[in-house]
């Protein structure tokens, strides 16, 4: 496969992947390189199947057919213990942030640390401190329940806990939808800097182009199964490429038509 | 004889429909059994799922218990003094709370305060990506949430039953003493004259079995649940509808073998 010499193999390679729910078909044959420590963001409409391509990547769905490969290996044809392995060392930043509103916020955020037994309680309260100083959270956070937190203060928790067992690889589910412009920003401007000091490899969904360009070194946009353009974020709205112009300036007219009925 | 086939295969798809449910069932049971010997061990999601049970359960039950045994005495009194038989009113009251209603009455109060709550509180992590967020962070949801709650209302109920079994006799005895004029000491040792360890041990495997099928069918309807708040809302009253009829069931089923010893 790899016919490129010595370079390095990308750290996220996606070859052909499918997917398919009870015959309606989501991925139909998806192909994406993620160059390691790039930060690579996807778009693509509500329902492309974007979060389906995140969840086949951390193992959470299994795709029907094709591979995935990190560092060069197909995570697919490995043991469920190696598989385990490869998956300890990606975070994830969920949708609606996915925070466990059963814990308090430092259960929360030093969770894996505590699963992997890397920590014991007691330290526990003092790293996700340290942790949530990193998201500009004060310590104060760690004892409130998530219920009591505001949006925005609950994305910069879940991002805590993404980053708190330090990944190489994080991926992000649109993680400024539902938020002010102004905190939309403030959560775009952690992630570049959390994802700089970790030296990850980062692959981000939006939908807003502001965003895209804001964390994005790589663009690349899924449709109608599959990935139709890669190219610079900062050359979005003028890629020369109709469907990705068409959604990056949000026009009515182009090539993509909504499906109102399914 | 179309028609009759129709209903045939309408019937028989309704069985195996049934029985892929009950397989798929028995199959995240046996999952969630299979983490009981394998580490780590959730101890502290073991205490909550158990304090939840016990301890919240346990005024409602009470009070289940108290009543029940205060009306079997007055029933029982009504039945038996047209046949003389007054005295047995003390046995009738213990063999029935010990061996048939401590378990079954707190088996159905358990199902729907814990049936319920299991359903809801992982219907809800499941709605909200909080199972998936398990899995990425390195812990398996079913050891994690499942396991934990089993093995919690398998011991849980039967020590609720003990209390429903003691403070069930106490309402038979105090309707026994100050409303039908028993003596108290009287009272009290014709329900310990014919009490078996084998009717108490028998109510209590009983509650054994209706803690785990509670739990059992609150996690499975929360675990598979899916489509948001309404999803979650019929998780919670599958969990309470299945698991009550599941408890009326089994009860027949295990009195027979019961019996049959
Ligand atoms: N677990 C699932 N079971 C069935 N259908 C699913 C499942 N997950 C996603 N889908 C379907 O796949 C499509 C893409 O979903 P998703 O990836 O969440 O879209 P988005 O691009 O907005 O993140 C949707 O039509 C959704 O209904
Ligand atoms: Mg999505």
């Amino acid at each position: 496969m790899r016919g490129d010499g010595d370079a390095p193999p990308p750290k996220i390679r996606l070859r052909g992947l499918r997917k398919a729910f009870n015959g309606k078909v989501v991925l139909d044959g998806v192909d994406l390189d993620v160059g390691a420590r790039r930060s690579m963001v996807i778009l693509g409409g509500s329902g492309s199947g974007k979060s389906v391509m995140l969840k086949c990547i951390l193992g959470l769905i299994e795709p029907d057919d094709g591979a995935i490969e990190i560092d060069g290996r197909n995570v697919l044809a490995m043991s469920r213990r190696e598989r385990e392995a490869v998956n300890d060392r990606i975070g994830m930043l969920f949708q609606n942030g996915a925070l466990f509103d059963s814990l308090p916020v430092w259960e929360n955020v030093c969770f894996k640390l505590l699963a992997q037994r890397r920590i014991d309680r007691r330290a526990a309260r003092e790293k996700a401190a340290e942790i949530l100083a990193l998201v500009g959270l004060a310590p104060e956070v760690r004892d409130l329940y998530p219920a009591e937190l505001s949006g925005g203060m609950q994305k910069r928790v879940a991002l805590a806990r993404a980053i708190a067992a330090q990944p190489d690889i994080i991926l992000f589910d649109e993680p400024t939808t539902g938020l002010d412009p102004i905190m939309a920003a403030v959560i775009d401007g952690l992630i570049v800097d959390v994802v700089r000091r970790l030296g990850a490899t980062a692959v981000s969904i939006t939908h807003d182009m502001t965003s895209a360009r804001r964390i994005g070194d790589d663009a690349a946009m899924l449709y109608e199964g599959r990935i139709v353009w890669t190219g610079p974020a900062a050359s979005l709205g003028q890629t020369g490429n109709p469907i990705v112009d068409q959604f990056a300036r949000g026009e009515r007219e182009g090539p993509i038509r909504m499906e109102l009925r399914r | 004889m179309g028609l009759l086939l129709d209903a045939l295969a309408a019937i028989g798809r309704a069985v195996l429909r049934a029985c892929r449910l009950a397989g798929a069932v028995a199959l995240f049971a046996l999952e969630a059994l299979s983490h009981l010997v394998r580490p780590p061990f959730h101890g502290r999601m073991f205490g909550r799922a158990f304090a939840e049970i016990a301890y919240f359960s346990l005024p409602v039950v009470a009070l289940t218990a108290i009543f029940t045994g205060m009306v079997l005495a007055l029933q029982s009194y009504t039945g038996f003094s047209r046949f003389n038989a007054e005295g047995a009113v003390a046995n009738v009251v213990v063999l029935s709370i010990t061996r048939e209603l401590g378990p079954v009455l707190a088996g159905l109060m358990v199902a729907g305060r814990i049936g319920a709550a299991f359903a809801a509180e992982i219907g809800t992590m499941r709605v909200t990506d909080q199972i998936d967020a398990l899995v990425t962070l390195s812990t398996n949801p079913m050891k994690y949430l499942v396991t934990p709650r089993l093995l919690a209302g398998t011991i849980a109920l039967p020590l609720l039953v003990v209390v429903a079994d003691i403070l069930g006799v106490m309402g038979g005895w105090v309707i026994g003493t100050f409303k039908l004029d028993f003596s108290s000491a009287a009272y009290l040792r014709s329900t310990f004259d014919f009490l078996e360890a084998g009717d108490v041990v028998h109510g209590l495997v009983k509650s054994a079995v209706f803690g785990f099928v509670v739990a059992l069918m609150g996690c499975w309807c929360g675990y598979t649940s899916k489509g948001g708040a309404q999803g979650v809302g019929g998780a919670t009253t599958a969990a309470v509808v299945s698991s009550s009829i599941l408890i009326l069931a089994l009860d027949y089923v295990l009195t027979e073998m019961f019996f049959a010893r």
